[in-house]
């Protein structure tokens, strides 16, 4: 049976478009979440008739198929937990059209983030959505996780920069959902599947809106001497309905990371920065800047100075995208949370997070979007030590926990996937998952693409879900 | 036992004698299409919807929910509805976050008093809707609605966090959650928005809020052709700005709207000083402390050039908004044979679509009236002086020319609103799409017994 797909395989797509060696699965075993799944195929389609093809041999053959783009999730969506087929879209990524009049772009999935805003720079535009991953993650990825970044918090997550879908299903239809003109009459297919973490179908062809870049953009750093500051500062932000482009929080311990790595210039001895961009029209930006710099005067903050010019704003945003990477590099292994709570709790739960810290003994940096209310603790430990793993696993269970008890989610950004899965029946009913999975039998009726997401599978319960992750440079979220 | 009395006793243990009407003359006041349910519910709770949805399958009777039931005249499903779901009863904000910036309100809440109670905030939602006074937050939300505020806004898919629903097996369900930004699961609630109750009765709704704007203006520009008012959206959207509002309305669309005394709601402003005979008008309008106005109405103005523009004070500016957000009731009430298709193109397609309705209009010789979103929605109004056999068949006429123009070019166009004499007898056309199929199957997960109202495809078609 495995050779006879293999034949297939490669008779549709050639030789080189098919991986099977264990030595070439290896790479496709991770993405940038701890968890490890090994494919049995990866194939590299470059057409959606390809795609089409390739979902009807892994019906016929009764094995499980999922999509990958760059690799780069942070959940295990694109990581083959029962085996199978992964379809890598590295080779459609192209660009199919740029409508500027319109403001809108197609693309294939394989496009990377970053690519498609500097090819619609030069009219004023860009694609909004910024993951801080966005050199390497591609579109496609995007959609399925409905991912975020720092600048969503103005400009909204990926579902609200997507308007039409070209999509193949696990029975090899394709179906087109939404158009690149607004309300298509019907329900909102396109809005229940960005963010389906790729469990409704393969996604081949994107319409996305294109974004005016603002016309000034001001970067303010604040600088604190108690992390309760900057959390009081982010919730009055939020209160006084001043909506920043991004407001990012780093602690002493992740700033402390980041200069090692990066030399941004941020204050070593700080115990928290607010990093805020304020844009839009230079009226606006004028107002709105010097509003910030009062409320976090108001909260002690020691400095809060405008960076001087474009690269020195570079400087302090590659600093921040590169905190995970930073994390790496100082601790043996690490474990990151993505739950979102009300802007309101974050004073509290940054001091919750203190007490657990203190509680296990543990080092835990946090690293977050906290205009969003989107926290991602880091929780460092040593993979050698077994009781140090375990009260990691322990600490992160007790922040999410904390989290949903303060009204927030498991996951602002990251996906569910195979990670938090078994988190979901904090959060969800039955009635309430019975329905979600009644949605994806509409699409995905054999379970088959991309099986053992989302949903808590029995082997699942109680298992430490946590694997060590080795020190390695990767982007944070 | 009557009909009658047979739905009040198995509804009375449910709900309690009181909050059931099956009177005639208090069902008259439920009708949709011209048809009547057979009794009138008032749930209570999520809990009461469900047993109700329960017991309506089990009897094989169609529900169908009601708020104020100011969208009767939408173009809603034609089929008869056996019991009216009055979601009156659930009128309370469950929970307002004001620093958080985040609301939970159950649906029968009037956006009015929700809008009261934001205020307080300085707060609101960007739901300026037709018949605002008495929409409900579940109408608004069910219908999908649009709303002017949206150029800025977006729309409730934007800013709809999550929501409760009961399914047709008459299981309470959420979605989402009150937080601003959430991957949790599938986004089961953007399918309920639009949906017309044919899903799963709502019984309440997370939004985000957003701060009110320290002070407002307008700008008004009129032009000799369509083209040029399309030409300056265009500009507009080109520049740094981000107007509010941006709605290019045609000649009659002005006279309607901002004439003297317009029926329904507050008489309009008069905006007529200006050059008023046959010619198109952009309408824009903007937000900010005074630094920012100015510097909005010092652009616009600019970019108005190749017309005659006027910059409308704050009060102008409110009182034009409620005009244009009551565009389609006001068309509704002009004519005796109301029809207003929805159409959805492109932004840089706005003159050339509205050049084509116009001319379809012509040919029929029907009065007309449009008004076109910045963001590519456009509300065409035929407005016939009278009804009767020769004009019903002019005005099918004009509908299925219009539809032949743009229904193969993929931009879909749909009946909005219609006079209830219209009901059945506007015949529609296929579309092209192929995922009708797909949200047939949608229907069929929520909805498994069919206790809902069928779904709207024939309307979305």
């Amino acid at each position: 049976m495995g050779s006879r797909l293999l034949d297939d395989l490669e008779k549709l797509l050639g030789k080189e478009r098919v991986l099977y060696k264990t030595e070439d699965l290896l790479l496709y075993e991770y993405d940038g979440s701890v968890e490890v799944a090994r494919p049995d195929y990866v194939v590299f389609p470059t057409s959606t008739a390809e795609v089409v093809e390739t979902v009807r041999l892994a019906a016929r053959h009764h094995v499980p198929l999922l999509g990958r783009g760059a690799g780069t999730g942070l959940s295990g969506g694109a990581l083959a937990r029962e085996g199978g087929i992964v379809t890598s879209f590295a080779r459609m990524n192209r660009i199919l059209q740029i409508d500027v009049e319109n403001e809108r772009a197609r693309v294939q999935p394989g496009v990377v983030n970053l690519d498609l805003s500097l090819a619609v720079r030069h009219a004023g535009l860009h694609f909004a959505p910024d993951p801080s991953s966005q050199k390497a993650c591609t579109i496609g990825g995007n959609v399925s996780e409905n991912s975020g970044g720092p600048h969503t918090l103005a400009y909204g997550v990926t579902t609200n920069h997507v308007l039409a879908l070209e999509v193949v299903l696990p029975n090899g239809d394709v179906v087109n959902l939404g158009s690149a003109a607004v309300d298509p009459p019907g329900y909102d297919l396109t809005g229940v599947f960005v963010g389906s973490e790729g469990t409704f179908g393969l996604v081949t062809e994107i319409t996305v809106r294109l974004t005016r870049l603002p016309e000034m953009v001001k970067t303010l750093l604040a600088v604190y001497d108690l992390v309760d500051d900057a959390t009081q500062t982010v919730a009055e932000i939020t209160a006084r309905g001043i909506t920043p482009a991004a407001c990012e929080m780093m602690d002493g311990w992740t700033i402390r990371a980041v200069e090692e790595y990066v030399h941004a210039g941020f204050p070593l001895d700080a115990a928290a920065v607010l990093l805020i961009d304020v844009d839009g029209l230079s009226e606006v930006v004028d107002a709105e800047a010097q509003a910030v710099a009062e409320v976090c005067q108001l909260h002690h903050a020691r400095s809060v100075r405008l960076a001087r010019d474009d690269a020195e704003r570079d400087l302090l945003w590659k600093g921040r995208k590169n905190a995970f990477g930073a994390a790496g590099r100082v601790s043996p292994s690490y474990y990151t949370q993505d739950g979102v709570i009300p802007r309101t709790k974050l004073p509290a739960t940054l001091r919750q997070i203190g007490e657990i810290s203190r509680k296990y003994n543990l080092a835990i940096g946090n690293v977050f979007h906290a205009g969003d209310g989107n926290l991602h603790p880091i929780i460092l430990f040593d993979e050698r030590n077994k009781q140090q793993f375990r009260d990691a696993v322990s600490a992160a269970d007790e922040i999410i926990e904390f989290c949903i008890a303060a009204g927030g989610s498991i996951t602002g950004e990251h996906g569910v996937g195979m990670e938090k899965d078994r988190l979901m029946p904090l959060l969800f009913s039955e009635a309430d998952l019975d329905l979600m999975k009644r949605v994806r039998a509409v699409f995905n009726p054999t379970g088959l693409l991309n099986p053992g997401k989302i949903f808590p599978t029995s082997k699942g319960c109680g298992e430490i879900y946590v694997r060590p992750q080795p020190a390695q440079a990767v982007p944070s979220p | 036992m009557s009909m009658a009395a047979a739905l009040s006793e198995s509804l009375g243990t449910i709900v309690g004698s009181g909050q059931i009407f099956t009177h005639s003359e208090h069902l008259r006041g439920y009708l949709v299409n011209g048809k009547a349910p057979k009794a009138v519910v008032r749930p209570g709770s999520d809990l009461e919807v469900a047993e109700i949805v329960r017991w309506a399958a089990m009897e094989r009777l169609t529900l169908l929910p009601t708020g104020a039931r100011t969208k009767r005249a939408m173009n809603v499903p034609t089929a008869a509805f056996d019991v009216a779901l009055d979601m009156v009863r659930f009128d309370r904000v469950v929970a307002y976050d004001a620093d958080d910036l985040t609301l939970s309100v159950e649906t029968g809440v009037p956006l009015s008093r929700l809008a009261a109670v934001l205020a307080e905030h300085r707060q609101f939602l960007p739901l300026a809707v037709p018949f605002m006074n008495r929409a409900t937050v579940g109408g608004t939300i069910a219908s999908g609605v649009d709303s002017p505020l949206r150029q800025f806004y977006g729309t409730p898919r934007d800013y709809v966090l999550g929501m409760e629903f009961v399914t047709g097996d008459g299981r309470v369900v959420k979605s989402g959650g009150r937080v601003v930004k959430n991957v949790s699961g599938y986004d089961l609630h953007k399918l309920m928005i639009g949906s017309f109750g044919s899903l799963g009765v709502i019984t309440k709704v997370n939004f985000r809020t957003f701060p009110m704007a320290v002070s407002i203006g307008a700008l008004i520009a009129f032009f000799d052709s369509v083209s040029e008012a399309a030409a300056m959206r265009h500009q507009i959207a080109q520049s740094p700005l981000r107007p509010l509002t941006l709605e290019i309305l045609s000649p009659e669309a002005c006279e309607l709207l901002f004439r003297d005394r317009a029926a329904g709601v507050e008489s309009g402003p008069r905006l007529m000083d200006t050059p008023s005979k046959a010619r198109w008008a952009l309408l824009v309008s903007f937000a900010g402390s005074g630094r920012v106005l100015e510097r909005y109405e010092r652009d616009l103005k600019a970019l108005a050039s190749a017309g005659t523009s006027a910059l409308l004070d704050e009060r102008t500016t409110s009182a034009v908004l409620a005009r244009i957000r009551e565009f389609c009731p006001i068309a509704l009430e002009s004519s005796p044979g109301a029809v207003i298709l929805r159409l959805s193109v492109l932004a840089g397609e706005i003159a050339q679509a509205l050049d084509g309705l116009a001319l379809s209009a012509a040919k029929q010789k029907l009065p007309w009236a449009a008004m076109a979103r910045g963001v590519g929605v456009i509300y065409l109004a035929l407005l016939p002086t009278a009804y009767d056999g020769e004009v019903r068949s002019r005005v099918s006429r004009a509908i299925d020319d219009m539809f032949e123009a743009f229904q193969p070019r993929g931009r879909s166009v749909t009946i909005a609103w219609c006079a209830e004499e219209w009901t059945g007898a506007i015949s529609l056309r296929k579309t092209t799409r192929n995922d009708l199929e797909w949200m047939r199957k949608i229907k069929q997960a929520f909805d498994p017994t069919r206790v809902f109202a069928p779904d709207p495809l024939g309307a979305w078609v």
